[in-house]
């Protein structure tokens, strides 16, 4: 039994502040404000793309105006319409148009800027055994452990990148899961996007080393449309794991990204994200806009994708990481704390669509809400008839802290199987005045009692991270947490 | 940390009045513990025992409407829950909850640490910390596995209420309070809650032990015995009650008390 | 506008030819209502939108919107033993008998004892009070769907039911719809009011039967008040033809200590929908729902409720249960809101589903909205077959797979219906259910 060694980022603090907020001095390259087709092309030639990329992107664009700015309407959410001619759609940091090729060309500012957020760069400062790759704004700055990776094949770059030097993937995957007419959000990204992380396992290979990309907004007024891409070939393991934040702005921003995940037989596939976006000042100003969308297709027999998200930022979360289990015995999870704050609102939650025979999934959902904040699970299993012996559990619980806030679930559970096996649970509650009191009579005070409970509530998601995530998940929470009760 | 001096009183509890939803439990309770010595606190279902055992440790369910309690000559009553803990009071919970996802290992260190850090001790590291777990784990033959698995989650009966003696052993409380330890123990659970409660107990602590029988009195033995019935101490003796009323009854004392 | 118009055509006409020969006789307010009722129908429609469309996201009721469903102006000849070959009958009820929604004095017992029954008919000639009072008041009407203005548009008969403070009824009234499924498709707009003074005590018992498998429309609502201390046992059973539509609500009003029991069976319908709310709008009421759906053929049947706790020490209760066979498909919508300061409330729902065919479909969404935070709340919902292990089991002690299978269904939908309390219902369900009930096919 050890101290558990906890990363830097969340220490020092002393009270609820979002403790990512500053922001960095960046000279950026920025295209004009408002989204028209000149834009999408001027983010393709920015990129150098090849025609068949901008083509793909002016499909979706034209796609996207046909819905007429009508953004779904059914999640548990409000705000304000948005603008989308009120916003930068590409903003990069200038230092970084010619792409660096090794971390001494990376600009030592960025460089800086990514040691105080505790996200080293310089591989002698780096997490152990974690490559990262981070993105600012929209450009992806630095790529580290890029020759190990090399060695066993393991292609972990820029999608902007991947679509120069590996084009036959991109152009085979890309769009495969995640469509382009999706949703109003997929639409708008697949037009837009600038950046995000491309990974490609090869057969047979097990990723020696956790993947990780770090996300940030730095720009004012800018939107964020990452895209990312994650291809395990037959037989492949990977884990990869994203990070998010973004500094305190009075205005809100977008973030619309989509990750597709592609698992061939055999392979597996785990996703991992702790999400820590600007939430907004305690009156509810500013923060991100945070709808994504999320979907995996475990396309090959004995193929595996699982989710594991940690939700404790942005204004409002949008958000459905799903598995589609096509191959015969593949399997699907998602696990997820979700926790808000303040006038945070999260409608987030998963999607397990079973075709495949034996396939399995399971969804372990827990939410927090305290504040003013609105907190919704929203999921849904689908049972097709061709999927003979599914399975499927659920187990969704909430706690509430305070009586201004919300906490909601919403299952769709539909089977057209007579095989199939699917049992959802769901509990609300707020923290068990029998349990604070044990703890306090064992001399733990208040705060510390309910952090405790509350981090043992979310114990069984933490343990689905990597070791050092799971450290900094805990810390995120307990400084989410702060002044919530007592 | 003051220093606790045999004979003299640690608790007063002084005319106490309680209640519970509206309800009136406890009508009246007088109540002198002196350091060194151990207290049995018995009477039928519902007479308020363990009433009082949890007004002591401050749950907040209970409403105080009258009386008063000094602890070491503190006014007990206006404390916080984890401040008595810090202080010294301990209670052994009947029904000892359980907190999953929350560590024993986790959960003890932390209020080790707290009640340390109270009495102006330094905090002890990992390794010290486990070599006293270790001692006290074997005062009440608990396994190893069991301190890293959740608080008291899928433990059975017996090993919840050991569990409960342990953290009395590990948080070396100057008033221990036990609520019905002995309820639901076999005889071999039984032997073993009160040897490590006989090895607790010495001339620095006190102990109120609730309970309904007289059986455990037979391993544990008490300075005083008190029969609490319909919230108030109806008879107070030595050892001898305990026989006594194991023979009669509470019928026997209900009846005179009628009288 | 133009295209519902068109759509509603048949609506249309029957409306105005309604107004002018029964509406004339009505009161002035009832006149207006029903008029308002009629305009928010031709706003809204029937709820066909298929997407963004929540409360009706599983069920398409665009063969309704489509069928062409003329208003049953008179009922049809069915003697009494028709009726009672089909429909549940005990003398020992108070039976009021309804055909194509046209109360049949004739078939019906006269009320006797303490509870006050009329029909709907009776009670607006006779200018009761009552009717005025809580017509149209039950929760829920404002954002109510065109289903609920087109009845409260065609408003005429029904039954008006009304059990004084501290009453215990000596008997259980039963209203009984019966639908002749003749030879035009006809549609019918019963509407019930039950108004439950304080500490009063009472059994309903609602039947919805069809005697011809004929093509037609049953659009009901029933509205409850309950005042504090008030007891309701509410029966209700949908047993229509297998190609008619059916879309009915019951709405129910609580005040504080109040409590409502209702148990509803759904056997067979074409198209079958069932709404219910409770607004728990008073201290310490309850709730206890309990449901059967047992669907077979190509019927489809949706039950979608909503269980609104207002205020604080409220206790809800939801317990449905679903067989699916055949080409079938069932829907459950359960919704629990926990609006703020309803603390201690004590929800708990659940439903179950044992899918035996491989073409049939249930989805079921079961859902909690809540803003207080001391509160136990919990749903769960099942989906699946028998299981094989318990199968196993049975057949190791001798019984052959279809026996062992047969039981373990039996068991499954007899939790429900050993619950009801009436000899005589539950008698009746016994053989309507148990008996039909098919065993489980290993093969598909």
């Amino acid at each position: 039994m050890t101290e558990q060694r906890v990363i830097s980022r969340a220490t020092g603090v002393e009270d609820n502040e979002y403790k990512w907020g500053f922001d960095f001095d960046i000279e950026s390259d920025k295209a004009p404000k408002g989204l028209s087709e000149d834009i999408v092309r001027l983010i393709s030639q920015k990129k150098g793309e090849p025609e068949w990329m901008l083509e793909w992107r002016l499909k979706a664009y034209k796609y996207w105006l046909t819905l007429d700015n009508e953004e779904p309407k059914w999640a548990n959410i409000d705000y304000p319409p948005i603008d989308f001619q009120d916003m930068y759609y590409y903003a990069a940091p200038k230092s970084s148009a010619e792409a660096p090729q090794s971390m001494d060309d990376v600009d030592p500012e960025i460089r800086e800027a990514f040691n105080k957020l505790g996200i080293p760069l310089i591989e002698q400062q780096r997490l152990s055994g974690v490559a990262v790759d981070a993105v600012l704004d929209s450009a992806s700055v630095a790529t580290t452990y890029r020759k190990m990776l090399e060695e066993v094949g393991v292609i972990f770059c820029s999608v902007s990148e991947a679509v120069k030097t590996h084009p036959d993937l991109v152009k085979k995957y890309l769009g495969s899961v995640v469509p382009y007419t999706d949703n109003f959000f997929a639409a708008l990204n697949a037009g837009v996007f600038s950046d995000g992380s491309f990974v490609y396992v090869p057969p047979g290979v097990r990723c020696p080393i956790e993947l990780m990309t770090y996300f940030r907004i730095n720009e004012l007024n800018t939107g964020q449309f990452e895209r990312t891409l994650i291809i395990a070939d037959k037989g492949s393991y990977v884990s990869y794991l994203e990070g998010c934040t973004a500094p305190m702005r009075k205005t809100h921003q977008l973030h619309a990204a989509v990750v597709e995940l592609i698992a061939l037989d055999d392979a597996e596939i785990k996703y991992s994200t702790l999400q820590n976006w600007f939430p907004g000042d305690k009156e509810g100003n500013g923060g991100v806009y945070n709808f994504v969308t999320k979907r995996g297709a475990a396309r090959g027999k004995n193929s595996k994708i699982s989710w594991t998200q940690v939700e404790t930022g942005s204004a409002i979360t949008w958000k459905y990481p799903s598995v589609i289990l096509q191959g015969d015995n593949s399997v699907g999870e998602f696990y997820s704390v979700a926790l808000v704050n303040n006038y945070q609102q999260a409608d987030t939650g998963t999607k397990m669509i079973h075709i495949g025979k034996n396939t399995k999934s399971t969804i372990i959902a827990k939410g927090i809400s305290a504040g003013k904040a609105q907190n919704t699970y929203r999921g849904q299993v689908k049972i097709m008839p061709s999927a003979t012996n599914a399975r499927n559990f659920t187990q969704c619980d909430s706690l509430l802290i305070g009586d201004k806030c919300g906490a909601h679930t919403v299952p769709y559970i539909e089977v057209r199987n007579p095989t199939a096996q699917m049992a959802h649970e769901a509990t609300t509650s707020k923290v068990d005045d029998s349990q604070l009191f044990y703890l306090q009579q064992r001399g733990i005070g208040l705060e510390d009692a309910n952090y405790m409970i509350i981090n043992g509530f979310c114990r069984g998601i933490f343990k689905e991270l990597p070791f050092e995530f799971a450290a900094e998940a805990s810390q995120l929470l307990r400084v989410n947490l702060e002044g919530t009760v007592g | 940390m003051t220093q606790e001096i045999k004979n003299s009183p640690v608790l007063e509890v002084i005319d106490l009045h309680v209640s519970i939803e509206d309800k009136e439990i406890l009508k009246g309770v007088n109540l002198t513990v002196n350091i060194g010595e151990v207290h049995a606190i018995m009477g039928p279902n519902g007479s308020g025992k363990s009433t009082l055992a949890n007004v002591l440790a401050g749950r907040p369910e209970y409403t105080v409407t009258g009386g008063q309690v000094l602890y070491k000559g503190m006014d007990l009553l206006s404390m916080l829950p984890e401040l008595r803990a810090r202080e010294g009071i301990f209670l052994a919970f009947q029904y000892p909850v359980e907190l999953p996802g929350v560590r024993t290992w986790q959960f003890l260190k932390a209020s080790v640490d707290a009640i340390r850090q109270h009495r102006g001790e330094k905090v002890l590291s990992v390794r010290e910390f486990d070599k006293l777990l270790d001692e006290k784990r074997e005062i009440v033959e608990m396994d190893t596995d069991l301190v890293k698995r959740s608080v008291n989650e899928g433990f059975s009966g017996g090993e919840k209420k050991r569990n409960e003696i342990m953290q009395m052993a590990l948080l070396d409380p100057t008033l221990a309070l036990l609520d019905e330890t002995d309820s639901g123990l076999d005889i071999d659970a039984l032997r073993i809650v009160s040897e490590g409660v006989n090895k607790v107990r010495s001339d620095k602590n006190a102990f109120v032990l609730v309970t309904h029988y007289q059986r455990i009195l037979n391993y544990i033995t008490p300075d005083y015995v008190h029969v609490l019935v319909d919230g108030s101490i109806v008879r107070s003796g030595g050892r001898e009650l305990a026989l006594e009323l194991e023979d009669k009854g509470y019928e026997w004392l209900r009846d005179q008390v009628a009288v | 506008m133009t295209q519902t118009l068109t759509k509603y055509q048949q609506y249309e006409t029957d409306y105005k030819s309604f107004d002018d020969s029964i509406g004339s006789g009505q009161p002035e307010w009832l006149r207006s209502m029903r008029l308002s009722a009629w305009s928010r129908f031709q706003e809204l429609g029937f709820p066909t939108a298929r997407r963004g469309n929540e409360p009706w996201k599983y069920t398409n009721v665009g063969p309704i919107a489509d069928a062409s469903l003329a208003l049953a102006t008179k009922p049809a000849q069915v003697t009494l033993d028709q009726i009672k070959a089909t429909a549940p009958w005990d003398d020992s009820w108070l039976n009021m008998v309804f055909v194509d929604g046209h109360y049949v004095s004739e078939y019906s017992g006269s009320a006797s004892g303490n509870v006050t029954v009329t029909s709907l008919a009776q009670a607006i000639a006779n200018g009761d009070e009552l009717v005025e009072q809580h017509l149209g008041q039950a929760p829920q009407f404002e954002e109510a769907d065109g289903f609920v203005s087109l009845n409260t548009a065609f408003v005429r008969d029904g039954a008006v039911l009304h059990i004084k403070q501290g009453v215990t009824a000596d008997k259980p009234v039963h209203l009984l719809f019966v639908s002749s499924g003749a030879d035009e498709a006809t549609v019918s707009h019963p509407r019930v009011l039950l108004v439950c003074e304080a500490n009063s005590k009472a059994t309903l018992i609602e039947s919805f039967v069809g005697l011809d498998e004929n093509v037609y429309f049953t659009n009901a609502i029933t509205e409850i008040s309950m005042a504090s201390g008030a007891e309701l046992q509410h029966y209700r059973l949908m047993q229509e033809s297998e190609k008619s539509f059916h879309v009915g609500s019951a709405r129910v009003q609580q005040e504080s200590d109040s409590v409502y029991r209702s148990k509803v069976f759904e056997r067979k319908v074409g198209l079958g929908r069932f709404d219910l709310y409770t607004n728990m709008d008073g201290e310490g009421s309850s709730c206890d729902l309990k449901g059967l759906y047992y669907t077979s053929g190509s019927q489809h049947v949706d039950n979608y409720i909503n269980i609104n706790h207002q205020k604080p020490h409220s206790t809800s209760r939801l317990y449905y249960k679903g067989i699916l066979d055949g080409k079938s498909r069932a829907v459950f919508g359960g919704t629990v809101y926990v609006q703020p300061g309803a603390i201690k409330t004590d929800s708990r729902q659940e439903d179950k589903n044992l899918v035996l065919s491989p073409d049939a479909e249930v989805d079921s969404k079961p859902a909690l909205f809540i803003y207080a935070d001391d509160v136990v709340c919990g749903h769960g919902a099942t989906a699946g077959n028998i299981d094989q292990d318990t199968v196993f089991y049975m057949r190791s002690r001798g019984l052959d797979l279809e026996a062992a299978s047969r039981q373990l269904i039996y068991g499954f939908a007899d939790e429900i219906i050993e619950a009801v309390e009436d000899d005589g219902l539950r008698q009746y369900l016994e053989k309507l259910f148990l008996e039909s009930l098919p065993s489980y096919k290993f093969e598909f």
